[in-house]
């Protein structure tokens, strides 16, 4: 393919996977108000849009009550008035909701959605994204999600409040804490696989699912809660201690856009720990039918939704210096002792040193 | 003092001009490095309107002024207009939390004044009344605590079994919360039939419930990192502070108003006064979970020895006469009409009658000059009196912790402000 062919699919096929991501968006927010009240013996935002269901009785059923909720609520963020609080700084106040919402964005591209499926894939990738084929994915992934914290802690110092400017400081330590931890963990799947392209690691779990190697899929785990500002870890939008925190004097469409950029990295961050650990789109019958990576993609995704969803019902809150602590003391030495101790048993196992133990393993328990 | 600006203006003040925009009066101790921060009155962990004025360092809080009073609704110099018998409604909005322990210290100082000892079954169902109140009260207090260090299933698994105790309260009195179910000489009305069955069956479901709250938090470890060591206050402090309550029964002190002055009979009952040591955020905790079960205990007492009896003293110059005499009695009617015209008269002089209310010692300073409306009434709101102690727990803490600490001494602003 010419380079303007490869960019014409690009922008289409992306056109329409971000159109799908914030669709997802919409409804992750409606799943997440649904589950969670699920959860606290509420009912949940059931006003909304039904499907009719009618019964014998004459009166219908109402089927999915709530499903038009989040048109609903875009609808309200978009015509409410776009207040700007006086003696902010204008141009940083506007700029931090596109930096949280368009890194979110971004992860998207270099998701790995499905295998090689016919007719949509060209010739030298074997599965299917919107840029496949990045041979640096995982580091882009790091890198674009850590600029997506500037938007927060811009937000926090432009918006001219003492609970945002906290909230905002509370972002900046938070992302320091907890990157290293993170970029250690995602090591251990590189190394294991020996490619950094999202692709190439899903393909080579095909025997095995990187999850069995529970520390690292642990610490990524956590490390995406903290990552996403998702509780135990959304102390910068503490509302019991900071009211709001970094969003507190952003309202309408930009404060839907922090809300935006939340909920979509949450999706996305999903689909990367599926990627990493859990086999992206891989699943039963894949290689006969390609297409299927889509279902198993989504359906792992929403498993790990569920899994915030479940967490955020069940956890109270770590304080500033517990949550520094623990990512440095704890989440750090663990994640080096592990990639310092996967490095040697993989070079030991490239030298043929494991043979004799595996043999006599074999010996042991029978082949 | 430079206030964090945008592009147009910086406004400069003086440390002076500083503590009279405060206004509080609070010592500050470094203008220009620290951060001034009004937590309240309109703020989610402030339980109310509580104005909290916050020096902070950092995150660390350096000084520390509550600033109250924006709930003040002057009910202590209305009652002085009022009859003893109207001024009680006005103690339900008080401690809107629990309105019967308000209802039951100024009902019992009333009764202090006039020398009047009300039938054993009042007295009984006042006590099971009271302790419900406090079940409920501790129920909110958990809960917006939990909710306080975000752990906000417990909120509403609370107020799920809140919701309970407050239909039992409407059972008997016709509300949910303004209960006003107690009066000057015994009671409004018996305790409709399915009263009884109705409080078995939630002494028979409480206890898992309980446990289900204990299971989310008592020994999750991020709970106990946010409460174990946080907002230290020492036995000697607590009682200089003037702390009732389980805020002082965590730092070791074992005074309960119930054991030390009995009334309404609580001699009878058999229930101990849980004490923890420590008197951090966490024992407060354990204290008044202990307490739910002491109160459960005390409710099946009650229930199982709840004597038969009138539930209103027989005089009929406080107590009005029932319905059916009014049709045939003249003397039933002028009583009537007296006690809704112009109330009875008490003798001149005063009392004092304190009860345990689920938030410490409430007191209830009564005087009669001899007229129908009390000459003067004052009440000793515990979380008046414990809300004072907030600056010397939270000294040198995280804005976080200030937070846990706020609710852990549970407060109720309508009492604070009266």
């Amino acid at each position: 393919m010419t380079p303007g062919q490869i960019a014409l699919r690009a922008l289409i096929v992306g056109f329409i996977v971000v159109l799908l991501f914030i669709t997802g968006f919409a409804y992750t927010t409606l799943l997440e108000r649904k589950v969670l009240a699920r959860l606290q013996h509420r009912v949940g935002p059931n006003r909304a849009g039904y499907i009719p269901i009618p019964t014998r009785g004459g009166k219908e059923r109402k089927f999915l009550a709530g499903i038009m909720q989040p048109a609903a609520d875009a609808v309200k963020l978009f015509f409410k008035e776009d207040i700007t609080p006086g003696r902010v700084d204008w141009y940083i106040y506007n700029l931090a909701p596109m930096l949280a919402v368009i890194p979110a964005i971004l992860i998207t591209a270099v998701i790995p959605l499905a295998g090689k499926v016919p007719g949509l894939v060209p010739d030298p990738y074997n599965y299917f994204a919107v840029a496949p084929g990045l041979n640096v994915a995982v580091l882009f992934v790091l890198a674009i999600t850590s600029i997506g914290v500037y938007g927060v802690v811009l937000a926090g110092w432009a918006s001219n409040s003492k609970y945002a400017i906290l909230g905002g400081i509370r972002a900046s330590a938070q992302m320091i804490s907890y990157e290293l931890a993170m970029g250690l963990s995602v090591l251990i799947p590189i190394m294991l696989s020996g490619s950094m392209d999202l692709g190439e690691i899903v393909e080579a779990q095909k025997g095995f699912w990187y999850v069995l190697q529970v520390p690292a899929a642990f610490i990524f785990s956590i490390a995406v809660l903290a990552e996403l500002q998702r509780a135990p870890f959304d102390l910068l939008e503490a509302e019991q201690e900071l009211s709001a925190g970094f969003n507190v004097e952003y309202g309408g469409m930009r404060f839907g856009m922090f809300f935006m950029a939340e909920y979509m990295k949450m999706a996305s961050l999903s689909a990367i720990a599926a990627t990493l650990f859990f086999g992206g789109y891989l699943g039963p019958f894949v290689d006969q039918v390609p297409a299927l990576g889509f279902l198993y993609l989504t359906i792992k995704i929403i498993v790990g939704l569920l899994l915030m969803i479940w967490i955020r019902a069940t956890f109270p809150r770590l304080r500033y210096d517990q949550l520094m602590n623990f990512g440095w003391k704890v989440l750090l030495p663990v994640s080096v002792m592990n990639f310092v101790i996967m490095a040697i048993v993989l070079v030991l196992q490239e030298e043929g040193a494991l043979q004799p133990l595996v043999n006599t393993m074999v010996g042991l328990f029978g082949g | 003092m430079t206030l964090l600006s945008g592009s147009d203006t910086i406004q400069e003040l003086t440390i002076e001009e500083l503590r009279a925009k405060v206004g509080t009066g609070m010592e500050i101790a470094d203008a220009e490095e620290h951060m001034l921060l009004s937590m309240g009155p309109q703020h989610p962990s402030t339980h109310g309107v509580l104005r909290l004025l916050v020096e902070l360092d950092g995150e660390t809080v350096v000084n520390l002024a509550p600033d109250i009073g924006f709930l003040h609704t002057g009910v202590e110099k209305t009652m002085e207009s009022k009859t003893f018998t109207k001024g009680l409604v006005l103690t339900d909005r008080m401690d809107y939390l629990s309105p019967m322990s308000n209802n039951l210290g100024y009902i019992l100082a009333v009764e202090k004044l006039l020398g009047v000892e009300v039938p054993p079954r009042a007295q009984a169902i006042r006590v099971i009344l009271t302790e419900l109140a406090r079940i409920s009260s501790h129920l909110v207090w958990l809960g917006t605590h939990a909710l306080d260090l975000a752990a906000m299933t417990v909120f509403l698994y609370c107020f799920r079994e809140r919701e309970y105790i407050l239909d039992l309260f409407e059972m008997v009195s016709g509300q949910r919360m303004m209960v006003s179910y107690f009066r000057p000489g015994g009671l409004w009305r018996d305790l409709p039939e399915d009263f009884i069955p109705a409080v078995r069956h939630f002494l028979d479901f409480f206890p898992s419930r309980l446990a289900d709250y204990e299971a989310l938090l008592t020994n999750n470890p991020i709970f106990l990192n946010r409460t174990k060591g946080v907002g230290v206050i020492s036995a000697e402090d607590a009682v200089s502070w003037g702390l009732t309550g389980p805020s002082l029964r965590a730092s070791g002190v074992k005074w309960d108003i119930r054991k030390a002055q009995p009334y309404c009979g609580y001699e009878q009952y058999e229930f101990d006064v849980p004490t923890q040591t420590e008197g951090d955020v966490y024992s407060r905790y354990l204290c008044r979970i202990q307490e739910f079960h002491e109160s459960l205990h005390i409710l099946e007492q009650a229930l199982d020895k709840l004597p038969d009896g009138p539930i209103r003293i027989d005089d009929r110059k406080i107590v009005p006469p029932p319905r059916s005499e009014l049709g045939h009695s003249m003397e039933a009617v002028i009583h009537h009409f007296k006690l809704w015209t112009e109330g009875f008269k008490a003798p001149n002089g005063f009392v004092y009658q304190s009860v345990e209310s689920p938030r410490g010692e409430f007191g209830v300073y009564l005087r009669g000059d001899g007229g129908p409306n009390p000459a003067r009434v004052h009440f000793r709101a515990p979380s008046y009196v414990n809300l004072a102690s907030l600056p010397k727990m939270a000294k040198n803490l995280f804005v976080a912790d200030l937070v846990a600490i706020i609710g852990s001494i549970d407060i109720v602003l309508g009492e604070i402000d009266r």
